[in-house]
């Protein structure tokens, strides 16, 4: 388990006068953008934190001079007009799907920080003086930084075009999710897949079921384990890829199987990619004759994962299986009798056959 | 949202969910159509079902009480929703 740590923002909301560029756009149309400013957002970039914008200008005026500055494409879901800017903030974090507390701003007036703080007491807010310290903190500086991280950026920015197709999609949800002929593809994990592994249980606060981090050293060893199985999960749609977007750690033993952890990507909940793996699992496990029990911790942000659970059927009750298994401090034991399911109506499906163990 | 003194009944919940559901899936929903018999349904929608029961009716749906079966149909939603208003003593309209 990796030891706690300064949270990692996940994603930095500029403001544009005197923070991101030197000038008020609206005294002056040649606001400079300085070469170092420049370096932080591309660097930001490469690790995976997405950026946005919060600012307080005309939104067309401004758009365009982030385009000849050559860095509007850096910016996801950016919020310029005249609203306040902790609205505007709460406005990105919806849109992302991310807890306040994994949104950092900067800006330069006091009194902007001063009300994104009163109102968003979670988000962490940094002065313009700051900007060419961030690349220095922790809280900007994965670990690892992976593949998918670098990518993150087009992941995000082809999710937001899936809602808006979304919205105005007329038909029913399942029609919808059809037409994004959306695959997933659950294998085994290999020892280069891990960091990408790490990295999902690290952000992934809202759908890990066990709120339990297993560090890349930890997962690594269980890779080699006889009676552990560690798979990891991607999707891919029409728009384009999703990257690996859930992990799943099994301890398989006669009798009974146990999931230590399930992580999925909040990127992919709406999809339905807990539900779906855990119907494949039940399946599998229905074919291997044994019953399946989950680890399952409540947290303040993991509601959804008890759902899917519950869903799927996850239930409090006694079993002779659950002999076994050493009760844990505030962890739950949820016990099901697994049946066959059908394979998802709306995704295509590859993964491996655990039956045969 | 109904009026703050109407009645909490069978009726009027069922009426609710209706609406609510026509609205959240673009298609027509009726009280004892299977919900879930395609398995489409997303953990985001069930976690908005479960939300909006909580909020709309002033109950909490914890445990044993989030299995699917009570969420299968409008009805079996509404007898959920009434059950867990007398078992937690909630008396005022929704």
């Amino acid at each position: 388990m990796s030891q706690e740590r300064t949270p990692l923002v996940k994603c930095l909301v500029w403001d544009l006068d005197n923070t991101l560029w030197q000038g008020t756009l609206l005294e002056d149309d040649e606001v400079r953008l300085a070469q170092a400013v420049r370096t932080v957002i591309s660097t930001l970039d490469e690790r995976g934190i997405l950026q946005s914008v919060a600012s307080k200008n005309d939104h067309d005026h401004a758009w365009r001079r982030l385009e000849e500055l050559g860095v509007a494409e850096y910016f996801v879901h950016p919020m310029i007009g005249w609203s306040a800017k902790s609205g505007s903030i709460r406005a990105i974090a919806d849109a992302l799907s991310f807890a306040h507390g994994t949104i950092a701003f900067v800006d330069d007036q006091p009194t902007e920080r001063a009300e994104v703080s009163y109102h968003l007491p979670e988000v962490r807010c940094y002065s313009a003086d700051q900007v060419m310290t961030l690349l220095e903190l922790p809280e900007f500086s994965p670990e690892v930084v992976t593949v998918d991280a670098r990518r993150r950026r087009q992941m995000y920015q082809a999710g937001l075009r899936r809602v808006a197709e979304r919205e105005t999609f007329e038909g029913p949800d399942e029609e919808f999710l059809r037409s994004l002929e959306l695959e997933m593809r659950i294998g085994r994990a290999t020892a280069a897949e891990l960091t990408r592994v790490e990295e999902l249980t690290l952000r992934t606060s809202q759908m890990n079921a066990t709120g339990v981090h297993y560090s890349d050293a930890t997962l690594r060893e269980l890779l080699d384990s006889p009676d552990h199985e560690v798979l990891v999960t991607t999707m891919s749609d029409r728009f384009g890829p999703h990257g690996a977007v859930g992990v799943l750690l099994l301890r398989t033993d006669a009798g009974v199987w146990r999931l230590r952890l399930l992580a999925t990507s909040c990127r992919v909940v709406s999809f339905g990619a807990g539900t779906a793996i855990l119907n494949w699992l039940s399946d599998q496990a229905a074919r291997a004759g044994v019953h399946l029990v989950a680890d399952f911790r409540r947290t303040s942000r993991n509601r959804m994962m008890e759902i899917a659970y519950r869903f799927a059927g996850f239930e409090e009750e006694d079993c002779a299986c659950l002999a076994a298994i050493a009760p844990e401090d505030d962890i739950t034991t949820l016990h099901l009798l697994p049946g066959r399911t059908d394979p998802p109506t709306t995704m295509r499906l590859t993964a491996p056959d655990l039956s045969g163990r | 949202m109904m009026a703050d003194h109407a009645e909490v009944t069978e009726r009027t919940v069922v009426a609710e969910l209706l609406t609510f559901l026509e609205e959240r899936t673009k298609s027509a929903v009726t009280e004892d159509q299977d919900l879930f018999a395609t398995g489409a349904v997303s953990s985001m929608f069930a976690m908005q079902l479960v939300v909006h029961l909580e909020e709309a009716y002033d109950v909490t749906i914890v445990g044993g009480d989030l299995k699917q079966v009570n969420f299968r149909t409008v009805r079996a939603m509404a007898e959920l929703v009434l059950r867990l208003r007398e078992a937690q003593g909630v008396t005022g309209g929704a």
